[in-house]
């Protein structure tokens, strides 16, 4: 498991997951978007080489998006594989989050 | 790391006082060893033989043993063996003196328990080193087996108050209808450490409801919902109300005080025997399955709603599905759990084999324990260690249910008032500054199974009550509100007539008494206002246009009977209803 984040000159945050994430990447992912120079106009959470998801990974999105700014926070989540993005549909997280 | 192991060593080995005991049969060489160690601060001990150092050692248990391998009756080998008998779980290194030189006998001193041999003649150096390096050797094990013993205490520590907990939790959880005979489950018992749960409640109308909540993490921190998740749903469920509002109300709940981050995956299901329904709601839980004993087919019900305590009431969504089912059909509801349940390859049990398994049983009473076995080989775990949870919901005849309540159920609900009556009087000061209405609703909802209808009992009481208030009491009439202007002036008039209220009261009869399934509720509202000529009113009592006269109509259509009293200041509903809803 390892997370790293670019900024991107738009504004944008993008963060990358890669391998499994649950609770042991807890930190590393609030580093990821805590630890940013500006807020970003927005968030790209790249799931490309995120092979699995659990629920504590799920509220750990809840909290990036109470942290960008709740209903009015833009985050985008892309690149997932099928069983990422089958979590994130039980989960009804498209209601919360852009999923592409 | 050099530095700080240069910084500390010289420090903690200067002023360690060690306890060494030396064994050995010769005069001459015991002298030298003891004055050489002696000399570098240490205490120590001597024996002649191997007798001597097992009972030296047992009397005083020394941080090091020196012994000589070859000595008179017990020799140096079996001293060892016993020494390390005697020593435990502590580490007490043993170092072997001799003579010896060949590489059988100095492997002999190690099989025995020694931890390395100095070999005769004794190298000063060479054997401070050594007790020096055996000395932190020892300190580390002291360190390990500290921490050992702290983490076996946490972890004593730990279990005592999940254990603790796991009561207080079962007192406030109980399994309510859990044991029905429609039901099977498969919950571990600390379950609810790992933030499953399943509760399934009776309803006051015979229906059932069953709950299976899944929350993120484990530990403490996932059991700490399904406290307030139990009360709100064992409380609201035999108060009668509906599964929206159970849903709602939990919502609501783990909303305000779960942190971010942490919320309930959830199914619901509400199961009428009368009507052979169910009504399902999925929320972030894997896909609800019903089962159709006759045609042997599986139908999904998806999640469609993101889990509880995540969003804020005004965005929670209660849509739910009804479906129709048959005897013998069946509801299965799970957490992640066994969907995810791996193997040693890592592979998941996954929806596919679940279904396989379903569709591959030809008698649906084996489905349930078909899926367990199936899943404990595919993990190759037993039931003890299973963090996954499950439950069958049967449709049956309401029948076959009987009088199953569960704990805390049928009591709780054959306690409730059902036979009855009452006079609430409210006098001038009353009328101006209280609604009487919430009260008298909140005293008629404790009737069991009439929560149901609290919208109708509302209406009926509150069209009643402005009636009597307005008409009776204030002496309005509502021709006035037959114009948009009237209506305006009617209520000024109206809140003008109530402040300077001093006379006059309303006063409520109401009397319920219960019937097979049902009761009837009979109010009678009666006011102190000069009444109406009602013989004539009611021939046109159905006019439904124009700002008024819509109330009694209305409450007609809602009732057994209306019927106005005395000299019209009386007015009687009697209300029929039954649990069938």
């Amino acid at each position: 498991m390892a997370i790293w984040s670019t900024e991107a000159s738009s504004g944008e945050l993008t963060i990358k997951i890669q391998g499994r994430f649950d609770f042991s990447a807890h930190q590393e992912f609030r580093d990821a978007y805590e630890k940013v120079s500006e807020d970003p106009k927005g968030y790209i959470v790249d799931m490309k080489e995120t092979t699995y998801l659990d629920s504590s990974a799920l509220g750990m999105l809840l909290l990036l998006r109470d942290h960008a700014g709740g209903d009015n926070s833009s985050i985008e989540i892309v690149n997932c594989n099928p069983d990422v993005k089958k979590i994130l549909t039980i989960s009804n997280f498209e209601q919360l989050f852009t999923i592409r | 790391m050099d530095n700080q192991v240069q910084v500390v060593e010289p420090a903690v080995s200067e002023i360690e006082h060690l306890r060494i005991l030396i064994a050995d049969d010769n005069d001459s060489d015991r002298l030298i060893l003891q004055t050489i160690v002696r000399k570098e601060g240490h205490t120590v001990y001597t024996a002649k033989d191997g007798q001597e150092a097992i009972d030296i050692f047992r009397e005083q248990s020394p941080d090091i043993v020196l012994l000589d391998a070859l000595m008179p009756n017990v020799d140096g080998f079996e001293a060892a063996r016993t020494i390390k008998q005697l020593a435990g779980d502590n580490l007490v290194p043993i170092i072997f003196l001799t003579s010896l030189r060949d590489a059988t006998s100095l492997a002999d001193c190690l099989a025995a328990g020694g931890l390395d041999f100095l070999s005769k003649p004794y190298n000063r150096i060479i054997l401070q080193a050594k007790i020096k390096a055996f000395a932190s050797m020892r300190r580390l094990h002291e360190t390990v087996q500290k921490q050992r013993d702290e983490i076996s205490l946490h972890n004593d520590r730990l279990i005592h108050e999940q254990e603790v907990a796991k009561q207080v939790f079962d007192n406030i959880a109980h399994p309510g209808c859990i044991d029905a005979p429609n039901i099977k489950y498969l919950l571990s018992p600390m379950a609810v450490f790992n933030g499953d749960l399943v509760l399934a409640s009776r309803k006051p109308s015979g229906g059932m409801f069953v709950f299976l909540g899944d929350f993120t993490g484990h530990g403490l921190p996932a059991a700490i919902g399904a406290m307030p998740v139990s009360e709100i749903f064992y409380g609201m469920a035999q108060k009668g109300f509906s599964l929206q509002d159970i849903l709602r109300e939990i919502n609501k709940k783990l909303k305000r005080i779960l942190p971010v981050g942490v919320f309930c995956c959830a199914s619901m299901v509400d199961l009428s025997f009368r009507k052979h329904s169910a009504e399902v709601w999925v929320g972030g839980i894997p896909d609800v399955l019903v089962y159709r004993s006759k045609t042997h087919q599986l139908e999904n019900l998806r999640s469609s709603h993101l889990p509880l305590g995540v969003v804020d009431s005004d965005r929670f969504n209660t849509d739910s599905t009804i479906i129709q089912l048959e005897k013998g059909d069946r509801i299965m509801l799970w957490s992640d759990g066994i969907i995810e349940a791996c193997n040693d390859e890592g592979e998941m049990f996954g929806e596919d084999r679940v279904r396989e398994v379903i569709l591959g049983t030809p008698d649906a009473d084996n489905i349930f324990s078909n899926l367990e076995t199936a899943v404990e080989r595919h993990t190759g775990r037993d039931e003890q260690d299973d963090d996954y949870t499950m439950v069958e919901v049967t449709m049956v005849g309401e029948d076959e249910m009987g009088d199953y309540f569960g704990v805390g159920g049928k009591s709780y609900m054959a306690g409730g008032p059902k036979d009855w009556s009452m006079t609430y009087e409210l006098r001038p000061l009353t009328l101006k500054e209280f609604n009487p209405l919430p009260l008298i609703t909140h005293l008629l909802m404790e009737v069991p199974g009439l929560r149901p209808h609290s919208g109708k009992i509302y209406t009926i009481l509150s069209e009643l009550y402005s009636n009597a208030l307005e008409h009776g009491v204030l002496d309005l009439h509502s021709e006035l509100k037959a114009s948009a202007d009237g209506f305006a002036r009617y209520y000024a008039e109206r809140t003008q007539k109530l402040t300077a209220l001093d006379e006059g009261c309303v006063r409520f009869h109401i009397d319920h008494h219960p019937v097979e399934d049902g009761g009837v509720l009979t109010i009678v509202v009666e006011d102190t206002g000069p009444g109406f000529d009602y013989q004539t009113k009611e021939e046109n009592s159905h006019r439904t246009e124009g700002y008024s006269g819509r109330g009694i109509p209305l409450i007609n259509t809602m009732c057994r009977s209306v019927r106005y009293l005395g000299k019209g200041n009386q007015v009687e509903v009697v209300f029929d209803w039954h649990v069938d809803v």
